[in-house]
């Protein structure tokens, strides 16, 4: 049976009357949660920013048809040699079609599937741009503009002009922006294209495309897989490509494998893809947590010096206390809730300075050429970073308060009494 | 008639620095509204048999009876509520909270036994600092008080919880002969009216003298 009432005013007055002591102790966890927040919010909120540059717009899954050689050898077909050791020189790959067969029926088997938010057919292909004189070579994509930007956030990227406008003017074409400015072309301007095995196709540019890298704006236009088959003169079951997001980037590796299997087609996913992108991210979390819990655990030692201060200038208060009555145990509880205290104000104040830097940090401009949407400082505001912060403090004020307060759970009366 | 205390055969040893043997076989009984004062010279072991007494200190041999019951060997917490409830001490250094009010010095160990409601604590711990003349101080810092003013405050605590007895450690020792005079009476009215007994070390001949009964100690023996 604990009499709280009494123990908490005790505790409060006790605190009350050591005020600066009690403010520093508490601003100590202000200090350590507040950066805590403060830092994570803004790393994660890089992270997600970089992760999101590459990871958005790559697909989770690229399905396309490899150039290689046949693993299978006519001399394999003859029976008179199977039993013998054979040696073949110089095998080429056969020129096999870039086109993947039968690949509108795989794309809505694939829409079936449950881990499947979307399959995207595309065409790629390599071009020429003409303007006047000038030849620059390039890559033309065809896409569904409208779905592309729906799975993957295509419109980040265009920089004038609309995804829109892509899917509904015939023969357009979205530019990459180097060559826009190489050309000297505005949107609204034709732009020829030549495909490789000959003809010139006029397009009117809809708009410029810009993902933030360089080289590859200098070469990448986007167009409608119409127009490209066109172009090519091929028929509308011509894919080159499929590209797969899913609802979890978990599910890649397995998808994968059993489309590889599944179609002999190749599959990559976007692990296999990306795999020093994430070694990056993981390196900077671990970063941004070891900062944040060196300052926490900082602020810990504050709270159990002022404590341990504390208890050494009440022994005797802590002696008349078990003289008239109280337990070892209530004297514990009366320090431990004036470190609870001090971890539950300081942690909470450290919160919401921890949001009011970050909603600051989130208003200064960051304006770059890499990043076209980017407007201001990335802030990750995930409400679990604050409890997590919350419970540190809870916990951290704990561990602190605990030596101390055991100490004066066990202090002798006898003995303070006598020395006085 | 009801016997409040009992000692029985207490020894105690201090071990360090050397083996002291301090209190020798200390046997007596205290009865019920009985005054008692104990006396000796400095060094003989009065404060040491108050803090055992006291249930402060359980380090000896012997049993101790408060009530019939018996208090050796009680695990702390127990005995933390026997002294809570049944044991008022009155030290020689007025030891008050000095962060608190003289009122919550005098409630604290009420509101520790919670067998009342905070209106009804207040309500006692005015009429103890009514009865010891020192009901205006109330609302004063425990630190902002004379001494004399101190020691009543802490015998009103003592008294708080109605115990069965009183102990005192030379509660007189740093007070005129007014002040003194002043608390003998309180004690003496105390033990009349209420049938409150007393155990009070002192030094002071006619505080003794007046009480009913004076033990006499000498090298940790009772005489
Ligand atoms: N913690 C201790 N360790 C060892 N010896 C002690 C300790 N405390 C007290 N003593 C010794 O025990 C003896 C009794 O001490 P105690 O305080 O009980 O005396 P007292 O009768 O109250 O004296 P006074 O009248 O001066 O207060 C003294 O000789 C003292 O030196
Ligand atoms: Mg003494």
């Amino acid at each position: 049976m604990t009499n709280w009432s009494v123990i908490l005013g005790i505790a409060k007055t006790h605190l009350l009357t050591k005020i600066k002591q009690t403010s520093i102790a508490a601003l100590g966890v202000t200090f350590g949660i507040g950066s805590y927040i403060t830092l994570v919010c803004f790393m994660t909120g890089l992270n997600a920013m970089l992760d999101n540059l590459i990871l958005n717009q790559t697909p989770h899954i690229h399905v396309y048809n490899e150039i290689e050689p046949s693993k299978n050898q006519p001399i394999s077909l003859y029976n008179d040699v199977a039993e013998s050791f054979n040696v073949v020189h110089s095998i080429k790959p056969k020129r096999s079609q870039k086109k993947i067969h039968n690949a509108l029926p795989i794309i809505s088997y694939l829409e079936e599937n449950k881990d499947v938010r979307g399959a995207l057919p595309q065409v790629k292909t390599q071009i020429f741009y003409i303007a006047g004189s000038i030849e620059l070579g390039g890559n033309l994509t065809g896409i569904n503009p409208v779905s592309e930007a729906r799975l993957f956030n295509m419109s980040d990227y265009i920089v004038e002009g609309s995804a829109e406008a892509l899917e509904h003017t015939d023969n357009s074409i979205l530019l990459g922006i180097g060559i826009a400015k190489k050309m000297s072309l505005k949107v609204g301007d034709r732009v020829q294209v030549s495909p490789i095995n000959g003809g010139i196709f006029p397009l009117k540019i809809v708009g410029f495309y810009q993902s933030g890298i360089a080289d590859l704006d200098a070469i990448q236009s986007f167009t409608n897989i119409k127009t490209v088959q066109r172009i090519l003169g091929e028929a509308n079951n011509y894919i080159t490509d499929i590209n797969i997001k899913l609802y979890d980037i978990e599910r890649a590796v397995p998808l994968a494998k059993k489309i590889e299997q599944q179609f002999k087609l190749t599959a990559i996913d976007i692990k296999t893809a990306n795999a020093q992108f994430e070694t990056g991210t993981t390196i900077r979390n671990l970063i941004t947590y070891a900062v944040s819990i060196t300052l926490l655990i900082v602020a810990g030692f504050g709270i159990y010096n002022i404590l341990n201060m504390l208890i050494y200038e009440k022994m005797n208060d802590i002696a008349i206390l078990k003289a008239t009555g109280f337990s070892g145990k209530d004297v514990q509880l009366i320090f431990m809730s004036q470190a609870m205290i001090i971890g539950f104000v300081g942690g909470v104040l450290g919160l919401l300075i921890g949001l009011g830097l970050t909603s600051l940090i989130s208003t200064i401009p960051f304006q770059t050429e890499a990043l076209p949407t980017v407007e201001t400082y990335p802030i990750n505001l995930n409400p679990m970073f604050f409890v997590i912060g919350f419970l540190f403090a809870i916990i951290s004020t704990f561990l602190a308060g605990y030596l101390p307060s055991k100490k004066a759970k066990k202090i002798d009366p006898v003995k303070i009494i006598r020395g006085q | 008639m009801n016997i409040v205390l009992e000692a029985n055969h207490i020894n105690k040893y201090f071990k360090k620095p050397v083996l002291f043997h301090v209190l020798k076989d200390i046997s007596f009984q205290i009865k019920k509204g009985e005054f008692a004062s104990i006396m000796g010279k400095s060094g003989c072991g009065k404060s040491t048999l108050l803090y055992i007494l006291s249930t402060m200190d359980t380090d000896y041999d012997g049993e101790l009876y408060l009530n019939n019951q018996l208090v050796t060997n009680q695990d702390r917490d127990h005995l933390s509520y026997i002294r809570n409830k049944h044991i008022g001490f009155v030290f020689q250094f007025h030891y008050l909270l000095s962060e608190f009010s003289v009122l919550e010095n005098v409630m604290l160990p009420a509101k520790k036994l919670a067998e009342k409601s905070y209106q009804e604590i207040e309500y006692d711990a005015f009429e103890k600092l009514k009865m010891l003349n020192i009901e205006h101080l109330a609302k004063k810092r425990a630190s902002q008080v004379s001494g004399g003013e101190k020691q009543r405050i802490a015998i009103a605590r003592a008294l708080i919880n109605n115990p069965s007895i009183i102990m005192g450690d030379e509660p007189t020792g740093n007070l005129d002969s007014h002040n003194a005079e002043n608390v003998f009476n309180i004690f003496k009215k105390l033990s009349i009216e209420q049938g409150l007994s007393l155990l009070i070390v002192t030094h002071d001949d006619d505080f003794a003298n007046k009480t009913d009964r004076i033990i006499q100690m000498a090298d940790g023996k009772i005489i």
